[in-house]
């Protein structure tokens, strides 16, 4: 099945689709309650995968320990989500179904995801929404008192369950809330501002990672009998994103170093509705929820001469005449429209401002209007259903978008590409489990709206319960001692990694190199890649490694807080990853989701997938820094959906 | 635009801090305050000294992590943001602006800006929860919560844990924190049959963190970026109170 002859087993249960998760739970090895106890398992990331899963295994009887980079396990980047999470209950009756969110989020997707996590995902679902309103988070309700649902981006019913503008936070923290009860317990050792710079084999088994903590500089390990990733994506690759200042790759690339294969690196989500960049000292960039796509309206002006009126400030968006505007996501998309799929409205929003028609004074804007949605249904309604976006729009832009039309452009915000797992969620790493962003499998080369905070809640919760015993039920608990030469080794690898960054004491900052590399992957490897551009950034990124391992200039020592040795290991791993998702996007000859090669579309500019050549997921396997990785393939077999052109005209 | 920064800078828990001036030149008035000091720091990196440490991560206004006292005041004077969200457009050319940590004898500094929150988490894993083993829910429509009350939970649950409310008060207390965490869980349903146990060791762990007491000023609800009210505050004292009083005559 492989390119180089071995074989990637999915461990895909036996059975139709929809009954996949159930036959496996039924047959699934048990490990008896007493038995639970003398087993540990390393979590690495606290957010919404890492804390529930924690949690939960604590809850069940294993001995856990908790890693997360933050000053607590409550700050992880799952609290910045805004929009809602999707569950397939049906409560609106209209017309809902697990097997319909199954098949959307395939169809999302672009038909590159793995039919079987897929279906359990949206089976897992239904219990997530339980499970939470059950730990008191306070989804937005009816009069009534049950359950509000709205719609969302790629999906034509009302299935997304939303807390105003503060879902991601708000199950955050009763995942977190959970995660103390456990440490109270002492069922979960939590340690905050400690970073997994390792990770440790034990005869090709994952048994442990090798930390710093951020406050004293101090290197310590941990040992276990099965280690945990859940650490995020790796969005910062692009320097500029949504993503939080300090998510980063190391965990996962770490572990790639080690043998684990990165999966699909190229499918890189861009955001469609963020608040476009002002200026080069900007650190980062603010995602507004795409919830906005509902009321909002998108468009520009269709002539570029007063697209220009209104940069140059000579005009402004009540001056032109409603013929004047082209609300292009309407025109070209009729049925779905403002709620087009993210990669669609990105990439229509790109083509607009290539076109001389962006109306922020970098040109690179449009409008998100809600003067009609205000008409309609009155400025309080809107304010009742996207106030804190509209406040913190304002704060940041400086200007009340009740008044004037929000100025939006895409931007780096989600990653579907990740370490390659089973069905277990087992990297080929045995021992190895990763959940949540830092996987690749429940997305495929697009994720849905409302789906990020479904995966990570139905990895923590539901499935790394039932699929780590496959793993731990054959080995012996308690055999892995720190004190293991396998430990001084990779210890020694991380000290001697540290040694050098500090005693390069070169001349350029951490952030200067950051911001390099990002800005050359984001034109060469974005919204759309070429074969000229991805050859060009693979020529570029080994100089930029070569001068950051020569000339980067780390101040202070590394016994104690030191903010840019931290910036500084994590930089040095995206650069080697930049090199593993050029490799990607230039090896994928097709154009599918968040990955799109101009080489490949159709006469109206839509994405040409090659199902006849591309229908597999592609895992990289580590080579060495410069090296070219090799690929190792899974097979995507669709057995109950039909590949189809995706189309949302 | 330009600023005269006096910034507290201390190299570790035990070292002793002063003030250190430095000049930020030409910051774009669109900067965040946070950007503004990234500006500064790549200058101090730049002349080959330690950077001014502080903690940040969204920048975005949620996560809670950002955590200074600006002029004075916990998140600067702007209301209803935290320091992330803050713009310099909002301060004049030439401002002199003071930057220290937040303040509190529980939140011990680890380094400059940087301060230690833990004790916000010891005080959740004492009681801030609603005890509910995974997988054991009941379907989410089963008990109907009127509109207001989630409502109101709401607003309680909108606490990002920052400290900032902490930071402003005389005694450093944490009644603004501790209140919005009994004010979110006490008054669900699904909260109910922990409510006095939850009551209790929370304020009871707040006492030995080291957090004082209320001072009824409320400049934990003028500084609260998220604008959770202090009505919580009484919400909790009679929370408490029941709790204390059931607990007396079990």
């Amino acid at each position: 099945m492989s390119s180089n002859g071995d074989t990637l087993d999915s461990k895909i249960p036996a059975g139709p689709v929809a009954d996949k998760w159930t036959n496996f739970k039924d047959k699934a090895k048990l490990i008896n309650p007493a038995n639970k106890r003398k087993f540990s398992v390393i979590v690495v990331g606290s957010g919404l995968a890492g804390g529930s899963a924690a949690a939960t295994l604590s809850e069940l009887g294993y001995q856990v320990k908790c890693f997360c980079y933050q000053d607590s396990p409550r700050r992880a980047h799952s609290i910045a989500a805004q929009g809602g999470i999707n569950g397939a209950k049906n409560y609106q009756n209209d017309g809902d179904s697990v097997h319909r969110l199954f098949y959307d989020t395939i169809k999302g997707g672009d038909f590159r995801s793995r039919e079987a996590n897929v279906h359990r995902l949206a089976e897992c679902s239904v219990n997530i929404i339980d499970q939470c309103v059950a730990q008191g988070v306070p989804f937005a309700r009816e009069y009534g008192g049950l359950l509000a649902n709205r719609s969302f981006g790629g999906a034509q019913v009302s299935r997304t369950f939303y807390a105003r503008g503060q879902t991601g936070q708000q199950l955050l923290i009763g995942c977190y809330q959970a995660l103390e009860k456990e440490i109270d317990s002492g069922g979960v050792e939590m340690f905050t501002r400690t970073e997994m710079l390792d990770l440790v084999l034990v005869n090709d088994h994952a048994k442990g990672i090798i930390v710093r903590d951020l406050k004293t500089g101090e290197i310590s390990r941990h040992a276990a009998d099965a280690v945990i990733l859940a650490t995020g994506g790796y969005g910062n690759v692009f320097y500029l994103s949504t993503n939080a200042m300090g998510c980063n790759v190391m965990a996962s690339f770490r572990a790639c170093k080690r043998g684990a294969y990165m999966a699909n690196p190229c499918y890189t989500q861009i955001h469609p509705t963020c608040i476009p960049v002002s200026g080069d000292y900007q650190s980062k960039l603010t995602l507004m929820s795409e919830s906005l796509r509902n009321d909002g309206r998108i468009w520009v002006p269709k002539t570029k001469e007063d697209a220009a009126a209104i940069r140059e400030g000579k005009k402004t968006a009540v001056d032109i005449a409603e013929d004047d505007r082209d609300y292009y996501l309407e025109r070209k998309y009729p049925s779905f429209g403002n709620l087009a799929p993210r990669d669609i409205s990105s990439r229509s929003a790109k083509e607009a401002c290539d076109e001389g028609r962006g109306v922020s004074t970098t040109g690179l804007g449009v409008f998100l209007d809600f003067s009609d949605a205000i008409e309609r249904l009155g400025e309080d309604t809107i304010r009742a259903r996207y106030g804190n976006l509209f406040q913190m729009y304002e704060k940041i832009s400086g200007e009340n978008p009740y008044q004037v039309p929000m100025k939006i452009y895409p931007a780096v915000h989600y990653t579907m590409g990740g370490l390659w797992v089973d069905y277990n969620l087992m990297s080929n790493l045995k021992g190895l489990h990763v959940l949540g962003e830092a996987n690749f499998s429940d997305h495929g080369a697009n994720r849905l709206g409302a789906s990020a905070l479904m995966q990570g809640l139905a990895d923590g919760y539901f499935v790394i319960p039932a699929t780590l015993p496959v793993y731990l039920a054959e080995e012996t608990p308690g055999t892995i001692t720190t004190d293991m030469p396998e430990f001084d080794a990779a210890e020694k690898d991380v000290t001697d990694r540290i040694e050098k960054l500090m005693n390069i004491k070169g001349s350029r900052s951490v952030d200067s190199f950051h911001r390099e590399l990002g800005l050359l992957v984001w034109d060469k490897c974005g919204m759309e890649r070429t074969e000229e551009g991805l050859k060009e950034a693979l020529e570029k990124i080994p100089a930029i490694r070569k001068a950051f391992w020569e000339d980067v200039r780390i101040p202070g020592t590394a016994d104690g807080l030191n903010m840019e040795l931290e910036k500084a290991g994590r930089v040095a791993d995206f650069i080697d990853f930049a090199e593993v998702m050029c490799h990607d996007a230039l090896d994928r000859e097709e154009s599918c989701g968040g990955h799109f090669r101009a080489e490949h579309q159709f006469d109206d500019g839509e994405a040409k997938r090659h199902d006849d050549e591309f229908t597999y997921v592609s895992a990289w396997e580590h080579a060495g820094a410069g090296e070219k990785p090799i690929l190792h393939k899974e097979m995507l077999e669709f057995e109950s959906v039909e590949l189809s052109v995706r189309s949302y005209k | 635009m330009n600023f005269t920064l006096k910034v507290w800078r201390q190299p570790n828990p035990s070292a002793e801090g002063k003030i250190e001036v430095y000049e930020a030149k030409d910051i774009p008035s669109e900067a965040s305050f946070l950007e503004m000091l990234d500006i500064v720091n790549t200058d101090i990196i730049d002349s080959g000294s330690d950077p001014i440490h502080f903690d940040h991560d969204c920048r975005e206004g949620i996560c809670g992590m950002c955590s200074l006292t600006i002029n004075g005041v916990p998140h600067g004077k702007e209301n209803a943001v935290t320091t992330c969200q803050l713009h310099m457009r909002k301060f004049r050319d030439g401002d002199t602006i003071f930057i220290e940590p937040f303040r509190a004898m529980a939140f011990p500094i680890v380094k400059d800006l940087v301060v230690d929150r833990s004790s916000f988490d010891r005080i959740i894993a004492s009681g801030g929860y609603i005890s509910v083993r995974t997988g054991s829910a009941v379907d989410a429509n089963a008990i109907p919560i009127a509109k207001p009350d989630a409502d109101d939970a709401f607003d309680a649950a909108a606490c990002i844990g920052c400290g900032a409310c902490v930071a402003a008060c005389k005694n450093a207390s944490a009644m603004l924190f501790v209140g919005a965490k009994a004010a979110h869980l006490n008054h669900l349903p699904q909260g109910q049959p922990e409510k006095d146990s939850r009551t209790l060791a929370m304020v009871r762990t707040m006492d030995a963190e080291g957090f004082g007491n209320c001072t009824n000023q409320y400049e934990c609800e003028a500084v609260c970026p998220k604008t959770i009210s202090a009505d919580v505050i009484a919400k909790l004292n009679r929370d408490y109170a029941v709790a204390a009083v059931k607990e007396a005559v079990s």
